[in-house]
């Protein structure tokens, strides 16, 4: 009775999911073709695609993948091998407690010292904003996947005379490399859904661009502004923005628990 | 007087001592500049926290001046007479939560013990991980579904009937037109339940095994023996409670996309709403002058306060039980 109960709501879950991915593929694979990948937009009607906005998510991710991941696993290894006492204890803290933070706030503590200041919006202020996201995620998984790495391994390198700067960068990190590297992943996977905090920061464009300073455009905040228009035409690029960036998500999350599956 | 000074200057030498030995506990020049670098880095997100409450709090400045307390109080939200008073997002934001909790924690409490009590690891393992995937889809993908699926059925097969039963109440009356409160909650309900499952996984976890044995020993039932796991792991699942709360508080696009944007306080779950995060989300471009732009920043900053303290507190509760009982919780 109790057993059916509690499988009922686990399938209730799964079935959402399935329900959901379900759904969007249908939707999507309609409006899906290699000129839709490539094209950019154009006004109702006339077709047109999403390629700057796909361009705009690898830009927006680069970018912030290079400011947030350093920092991110440089805190991880600062948690994981130098702090100890009080203040590693609140640094940790703090860390976990910014990962509830809602994205949004992010959003507009970037457009109060990042796009006030340069007076427009950029895609440098929605790189910055998506590092921001990314940096307690990356932070909190180095650190676990640096405490899985074993002792021996640290005392033995440390017995053969080498200071701890070394044995950290080439002994520890190497060691867990693979496992720092799949945090990452996931961690792009994650701020690559991320709408809120890119509204008035990297706002959103027409147009291909490249440009840091320029606002950008990106998949997500493509269809936001696509599935609250009145158009049905617009409605289904947006379904079909949603596939692919639903694929990649998935994808992402798919290959590491692959990946991972030995570890675990 | 000398005697003093050589006390004092013996202070400065043993601090400066135990500062360098904190840097370089090995003597190394290398070592110094590492831990000093990581140290940095670490303070960093230190800062990033006091840096956000300064920025959010001196943007908001003109509005809390303006305001002061009745900014809380007041339902009159009114940008083009210049009147701000935000009861209305924070009706909304609290309410859709508490829908979403309802729902989501007697779905997540049963996941968790399905997937650690009750399912053989064949099972659990691959289905445990496509609920987790329910966390990794993105809120504006819920916000597309939620608008062209789940608001035409809710609308269509479930809010007339609860309309039908519950009419009586204030909370199912008025027109149903699918978007708005309830339909807000559903969908973060669907959101949170994959964040809540999963602590409440690590919780359960974390319940030694000599509990459930003990617990059969003495001839309890399979469902005894849950309810004495559920109850030794209380405070985390408490914990893993608000951190969903948390996330319930500050999720952002898909309740934009389905609670209906209008600052009104209304007992019926089916009108339209506003959160504090949706009311960002869409009038922060579009803010004219500085003191609604100033209202805005200080919703921005009261929802980071409450996010803080509400995670912060979960986390405690968190890893007091998974600290106590030695399980996945690490050293603190």
């Amino acid at each position: 009775m109790m057993t059916t109960l509690t499988a009922l709501c686990t399938f209730a879950a799964v079935g959402i999911l399935l329900l959901i991915l379900a759904y969007i593929s249908w939707r999507g694979v309609g409006s899906l073709s290699f000129r839709f990948l490539i094209d950019s937009p154009r006004p109702v009607g006339e077709g047109g695609g999403i390629g700057n906005a796909i361009l705009g998510s690898l830009v927006l991710l680069a970018l912030a993948s290079a400011l947030g991941l350093p920092i991110g696993i440089g805190v991880g290894v600062y948690l994981s091998e130098i702090g100890s006492g009080r203040l590693a204890a609140g640094v940790r803290f703090i860390t976990d407690t910014l990962t509830g933070i809602p994205s949004i706030v992010t959003g507009v503590f970037v457009y109060a010292i990042v796009v006030l200041p340069m007076k427009h919006f950029s895609a440098l202020s929605g790189g910055i904003a998506l590092a921001l996201v990314m940096i307690p995620i990356v932070a909190r998984t180095t650190e676990e996947m640096l405490n899985l790495v074993p002792h021996s391994l640290r005392e033995g390198a440390l017995a053969l005379g080498a200071p701890q700067w070394r044995v950290t960068l080439g002994v520890v990190l190497p060691a867990a490399a693979s496992g720092i590297a799949t945090g990452a992943m996931l961690a792009i996977a994650r701020v690559s859904g991320e709408t809120a905090p890119l509204l008035f920061t990297a706002f959103g464009s027409r147009f291909f661009s490249y440009y840091l300073d320029q606002p950008i455009a990106s998949l997500t905040v493509l269809i936001y502004n696509y599935a609250i228009s009145p158009y049905d035409e617009w409605h289904a690029q947006a379904w079909a923005a949603t596939l692919v960036l639903v694929t990649l998500i998935l994808g992402i999350n798919i290959v590491v628990r692959i990946l991972t599956r030995r570890r675990f | 007087m000398s005697v003093a000074r050589t006390d004092e200057s013996l202070v400065v030498a043993g601090k400066w001592a135990s500062w360098r030995h904190t840097l370089s506990p090995t003597g190394n020049l290398g070592d110094a500049i590492f831990r000093l670098l990581m140290l940095l880095v670490a303070l960093f997100v230190v800062a990033l926290v006091i840096a956000m409450v300064f920025a959010l709090s001196t943007d908001s400045m003109l509005a809390i001046r303006r305001f002061g307390f009745r900014f809380l109080t007041s339902t009159n939200w009114n940008p083009i007479k210049g009147e701000f008073g935000a009861l209305p997002f924070i009706y909304g934001t609290v309410m859709s939560s508490l829908i979403a909790l309802v729902i989501s924690v007697p779905l997540s409490l049963g996941i968790a013990v399905f997937l650690v009590e009750q399912a053989p690891p064949f099972i659990a393992r691959p289905i445990g991980f496509l609920v987790e995937l329910l966390a990794a889809i993105p809120s504006v993908v819920y916000g597309l579904w939620g608008i062209f699926v789940l608001a035409p059925f809710l609308r269509v097969y479930v809010e007339p009937v609860l309309a039908r039963l519950f009419g009586w109440t204030p909370l199912f009356t008025g027109p149903i037109t699918g978007i708005g409160l309830f339909t807000g909650g559903i969908i973060l309900a669907i959101m949170v339940t994959p964040i809540i499952s999963a602590v409440v996984r690590d919780v359960l976890a974390a319940v030694p095994s000599t509990q459930r044995e003990a617990a059969l020993a003495l001839g309890a039932t399979k469902w005894e023996t849950i309810r004495v796991v559920l109850v030794n792991g209380a405070p985390g699942i408490a914990g893993a409670v608000i951190l969903g709360l948390g996330r319930a508080l500050g999720e952002t696009m898909a309740v934009t996309m389905l609670i209906g944007n209008r600052p009104e306080v209304s007992l019926s779950l089916f009108a339209p709403s506003y959160t504090i995060a949706s009311a960002i989300a869409n009038e922060f471009t579009e803010a004219t002058g500085d003191l609604y732009l100033s209202a805005l920043v200080e919703l921005g900053l009261i929802l980071f306060l409450v996010t803080f303290i509400v995670n912060g507190f979960a986390r405690f509760l968190v890893w007091n039980v998974t600290r106590r009982t030695g399980g996945v919780g690490r050293a603190a």
